[in-house]
């Protein structure tokens, strides 16, 4: 890479885009507040737009090939959702004009809410919540607030599975509880037995990610639910798996009581390099009061009254809400594009894109698992986990087929998660990838575990073909180089 | 790997060496080889109070962060500011430059319950072992 | 099928590679009576139909940026340049995840890094990190943070009255477990120097906004002198609007711990709030107390300059139940527009934006001021936005700027819907998106209210 950085291409007295002139007459500057400097590069816009793109090649993405990182749903992000979020009436809006001035946008919101709530059979949404982690706080706030309004102040205990994504325990213990690592059995589920222990006045809890992070639907879910709530404690659905389900089950309907949604994740967005994201939470009834504020309700009244007169979509702040998570509304255009996308796919759809996820990833399990070991042997959901590990090649490691497979012009697998599984590669095609992009794939896979054998050293050095080679992150960590430096640089 | 036959030991890794009347305590060659290369410790501050079996800081790799347990209960009288710019002074010489805290012990009889040199290398042998 | 490309011919292969007969047999593992509910979701609309739908429902909005605007109080409107947009674009940035791959990531990484390094630029700041969602949350972590660097020994924040509402709302949802006394906004008018007074030694922090929410510059001179020796070293945390920072002294060299707020104002639209992006920024003393992702710079192999996500140990997927907080997405896109029009205007772009939003505020404060009937309260030298006590509630008069004047005006934020004790009192904010022209109309409209007000009084 030989990409220079924005402040490298500067040149001093060089301008970018221009303003008009001034058209009212000056006022009085305050002297003794100004800066002296303003260290801003001095480029031209021919500059920065080459800069920006010559970066943008050095990225691999979702519209370059197959991205199968387990547990990120990298599906196809629809090109109708960017023009649908750009609409000019849409990106236009200030979030604190009138109601009656933004009925459009909460017409969407609101009916983005139904189609969640259909989708999960939950009773009530927020939209709130900006990504998959601060749904999780969000849900975890709410269950606290339930226990205690309920005068359970003992209860501070949330059981969390040993395979779950690090936030659910970082969300636990954020809202001041206890965090209990509860194993998984030999068949990949919860240890119903580990659980046991636990079923008492403190229990807040549990967390459960399902299909859980192995990819496997866990069998015990029905008896979990039933389990934690015989305790009185609440059920905790993290969503970031529902690209398996939609469509399939309603995770309301077997017990769960609060999940969250990851909208750029099941949902079609796009992740845009780390965000934003959306983290829709939805509960059960009994929970609904306690959404963080404020949610949208349709006025039903105001529907017969004169359009002018009363608006017919409103903002509501549920009586006992944890308050609000974020300022104004949450992502409202990455709404646009979830909207756009379960409207153009209605219950078949989105039915047969879980379908499809889960087939495609059974089939490529079925055209590597007699090369990888498997450890847990079944039918699995959108994504499985093997080992990047070879006994008749015992010096490579996942991380070593993760960045041959960067050789071959494809993007790996998540690596080393979940924890549970040593050397783990966690695969998700997502139903978007063609047989023939999933057979590539695969054969590169194959190969690159024939090279484990025959030249191993090729998977140690890899990757060889791109824009970098192998980044040395103990240097990074020790040197804390974290920004540009015009002195020493 | 180098185990000090000064020091004491606990099952989860850390030694523990009488100064005087204080307890200097750190990680063991093993585990620093076990982390790898260490980029951060998160330690206590002076006059803070450890229990022992209660986690007092953090070792930080690229990749892990782990707790580290107190051999035993005590006052925190000095802690080696030398790692906050050098953590990997941990990874060179554990036992040496690298140590982590010293504590003035409450009970200074919690040393005997500590493992032998003998008996915490056979730990590390049955550990390897899996 | 939409977005699923499988023939018929290719499901029954697959199916047959699996070892099962039919889709049913995947699914063998949810139980029965949950399997396959009707969803009732509304039928599906092709590409074409569902933009025709979207296109109405936009348009059923009054959009900001073709109707002269004062609204502001957080999201601000201001113009971006096309290049923002054409990067945002480009397929390789916006469908990419979070750069775990850091060799095929050196465009998120490299555009992150100049993020960073931007961020720290204009707030004096020493190190920054990817962003948190919004100003509101970066508020919130602002809290976590200080409170971690006292290692959860003190318990006290200290909050200014004149922090956003939804910052200061924000906070408390967060730290409602973690045992908190949040003090300083009981009393909302009270002045910020009486507020200051509340840090004391059992306080890890005190935070502070400016240009606060009625768009004034605080006097941070000396302020982190005073919160340091009050609090014994507690943490002066200042939000800031970004703008302001090409014209204003950075609250970096006024010794501020902690510098944040929302980059909205930096090349984003205003999509109804969100998203947004919180920039964030601190001492390198503190950098491992910060949440949220961090990019730092390194050498491959080969010895060349390369990018990683760094210091990771101090996350979630890391540190699990011991990490400070979950944060796990940033704001990438966004992170990348601001960057991208920080770039684009530079350093002549930036300061004469922020000269613009001065003198047009100040000429529109002049003239309101003018006004019978009109006060502009304005205690201390502000940005871009200002308070201006009304003759009758800002509802009536934001009613009559929409529905009753010559055409719509969207009028300024009321401010009795925060703060109780200032009913009649609007807070105007002027961007040079507000021609002259566009000024001096919605004087002409005060003025006519205030006309119409006195005769409806009289009558």
């Amino acid at each position: 890479m030989t990409e220079p950085l924005i402040f490298e291409l500067s040149i001093p007295g060089r301008k970018g885009v221009r303003l008009p002139e001034l058209d009212v007459p000056e006022s009085e500057l305050p002297a003794d507040l100004l800066r002296d400097d303003l260290p801003l590069p001095e480029v031209s816009e021919v500059d920065v737009v080459r800069h920006y793109l010559r970066l943008s090649q050095l990225n691999y993405a979702v519209d370059k090939g197959i991205y199968p990182l387990g547990s990120c749903t990298m599906k196809y992000n629809p090109k109708i959702n960017e023009v649908a979020a750009r609409l000019p009436g849409f990106v236009g809006i200030h979030p604190l004009q009138d109601e009656l001035t933004v009925q459009g946008a909460l017409y969407l919101m609101y009916h983005l809410q139904e189609q969640l709530k259909a989708i999960s059979g939950f009773d009530a949404i927020s939209l709130q919540p900006a990504a998959g982690a601060h749904g999780e706080l969000t849900g975890v706030l709410i269950m606290r607030k339930y226990h205690l309004d309920r005068g359970e102040t003992q209860r501070d205990t949330m059981l969390i599975p040993d395979s779950a994504h690090g936030t659910n325990p970082a969300s636990t213990s954020m809202s001041g509880l206890r965090v209990v690592e509860i194993p998984s059995d030999a068949r990949g589920n919860v240890d119903l037995e580990a659980m046991k222990a636990y079923m008492n006045e403190r229990l807040i809890g549990i967390m459960i990610t399902n299909p859980n992070t192995l990819g496997l639907f866990d069998e015990n879910l029905e008896a979990i639910c039933q389990m934690v709530h015989e305790a009185g404690g609440l059920v905790y659905g993290d969503g970031a798996n529902m690209n398996a389900l939609m469509g399939i089950m309603r995770p309301a309907e077997i017990g769960i009581d609060v999940m969250h949604f990851n909208l750029h994740k099941t949902f079609s967005t796009p992740h845009g390099g780390g965000g934003p994201g959306s983290g829709p939470v939805g509960v059960v009834a009994k929970l609904a009061d306690f959404l963080p504020a404020p949610i949208v309700v349709k006025e039903v009244d105001a529907e017969e009254e004169a359009e002018e007169e009363a608006p017919l979509y409103t903002f509501y702040d549920p009586p006992k809400s944890i308050g609000r998570v974020k300022s104004f509304w949450g992502h409202f255009s990455v709404m646009i594009k979830a909207y756009t996308y379960i409207r153009m796919l209605g219950d078949e759809g989105v039915r047969r894109a879980a379908e499809y996820a889960v087939l495609n990833a059974n089939y490529l399990l079925s055209r590597i698992r007699d090369v990888y070991p498997l450890p847990y042997d079944r039918i699995c959901k959108h994504e499985f986990v093997v080992e990047g590990r070879f006994e008749d090649a015992p010096g490579v490691r996942a991380l070593d087929i993760a960045k041959r497979l960067i050789d071959y012009g494809v993007h790996p697998p998540t690596n080393y998660f979940p924890l549970i599984v040593h050397e783990a590669l966690m695969i998700e095609p997502t139903e978007t990838e063609s047989k023939q992009e999933v057979d590539r794939y695969a054969d590169i896979l194959l190969k690159i575990a024939e090279e484990a054998k025959t030249d191993p050293d090729l998977l140690h050095e890899a990757p060889h073909n791109a824009p970098v080679r192998r980044l040395d992150e103990v240097y990074a960590a020790r040197q804390k180089i974290l920004r540009y430096r015009r002195d020493q640089q | 790997m180098k185990i000090d036959p000064q020091c004491r030991y606990t099952k989860s890794h850390e030694w523990a060496r009488k100064e005087d009347d204080l307890i200097v305590i750190g990680i063991t060659d093993y585990a620093q080889q076990t982390l790898s290369d260490i980029v951060y410790v998160e330690l206590p501050e002076e006059g803070d109070e450890i229990t022992k079996g209660e986690a007092f800081g953090v070792v930080e790799s690229v990749k892990a962060a782990s707790d580290i347990y107190a051999p035993v209960s005590g006052e925190v009288v000095a802690v080696n500011e030398k790692l906050e710019d050098e953590p990997e002074l941990v990874n060179s010489d554990p036992f040496g430059e690298g140590w982590l805290i010293k504590v003035r012990p409450d009970d200074a009889g919690e040393m005997d319950e500590l493992l032998t040199p003998e008996d915490y290398e056979k730990v590390v042998a049955e550990e390897e072992a899996h | 099928m939409v977005f699923v490309p499988h023939t018929e011919e290719e499901r029954q292969a697959m199916l047959k590679a699996i070892g099962v007969e039919k889709m049913d047999d995947l699914f063998y593992d949810v139980p029965a009576r949950y399997r396959y509910p009707t969803l009732g979701l509304e039928a599906p609309l092709t590409e074409m139909e569902v933009l025709e739908e979207l296109r109405e429902l936009s348009e059923a909005n009054l959009n900001a940026y073709r109707t002269p605007t004062f609204l502001g109080a957080g999201i601000y409107r201001h113009w971006v340049p096309a290049v923002v947009d054409y990067v945002l674009s480009r397929g390789e940035f916006y469908t990419a995840y979070t750069p775990y791959q850091a060799e095929i990531s050196q465009g998120t990484l490299t555009a992150i890094f100049e993020y960073q390094s931007l961020i720290c630029d204009l707030t004096g700041m020493e190190v920054a990190n990817a962003s948190h969602y919004d100003g509101a949350t970066a508020a919130a972590e602002a809290v976590i943070q200080a409170y971690n660097v006292f290692r959860g020994k003190r318990k006290k924040v200290v909050l200014a009255p004149t922090l956003h509402p939804h910052y200061r709302e924000v906070i408390r949802t967060y730290t409602q477990g973690m045992g908190l006394e949040i003090v300083g906004d009981e009393a909302l008018e009270k002045p910020l120097e009486e507020v200051v007074e509340m840090v004391d030694e059992q306080t890890f922090a005190f935070i502070v906004q400016t240009p606060n929410f009625f768009g004034e510059i605080e006097p941070l001179e000396g302020l982190a002198d005073e919160v340091h020796t009050r609090g014994k070293k507690a943490l002066l945390a200042v939000a800031v609007n970004p703008i302001s920072l090409g014209l204003l002294k950075p609250p970096g060299e006024y010794g501020a711990d902690i510098v944040f707020g929302d980059g909205q104002p930096l090349g984003l639209g205003l999509n109804f709030g969100g998203p947004t992006l919180g920039f964030y920024a601190t001492k390198m003393r503190y950098v491992h107390q910060m949440a949220g992702r961090i990019v730092g710079e390194t050498k491959d192999v080969e010895g060349k300059r390369g990018f990683v996500l760094t210091l990771t140990s101090r996350e979630q997927h890391i540190r699990r139940h011991r990490a400070t907080s979950n944060i796990c997405s940033n704001q990438g896109i966004m992170t990348l527009a601001a960057t991208v029009y920080l770039s684009a205007l530079g350093k002549d772009g930036l300061r004469k934006v922020a000269l613009a939003n001065y003198h047009k505020a100040h000429y529109a404060a002049e003239r309101i001021a003018a006004l019978p009937g009109y006060t502009v309260v304005a205690d201390k030298p502000f940005f871009n936005e200002f308070v201006v006590e009304c003759p009758a509630p800002v509802a009536e008069i934001n009613d009559f700027l929409l529905n009753e004047w010559d055409y719509e005006i969207i009028g300024g934020y009321d401010l009795s819907r925060d703060y109780p004790h200032l009913a009649r009192h609007m807070l105007v904010a002027v961007t040079e998106m507000n021609g002259r022209d566009e000024i001096d109309d919605f004087v002409e409209a005060l003025r006519a209210f205030a006309d119409y007000h006195q005769v409806e009084v009289e009558a």
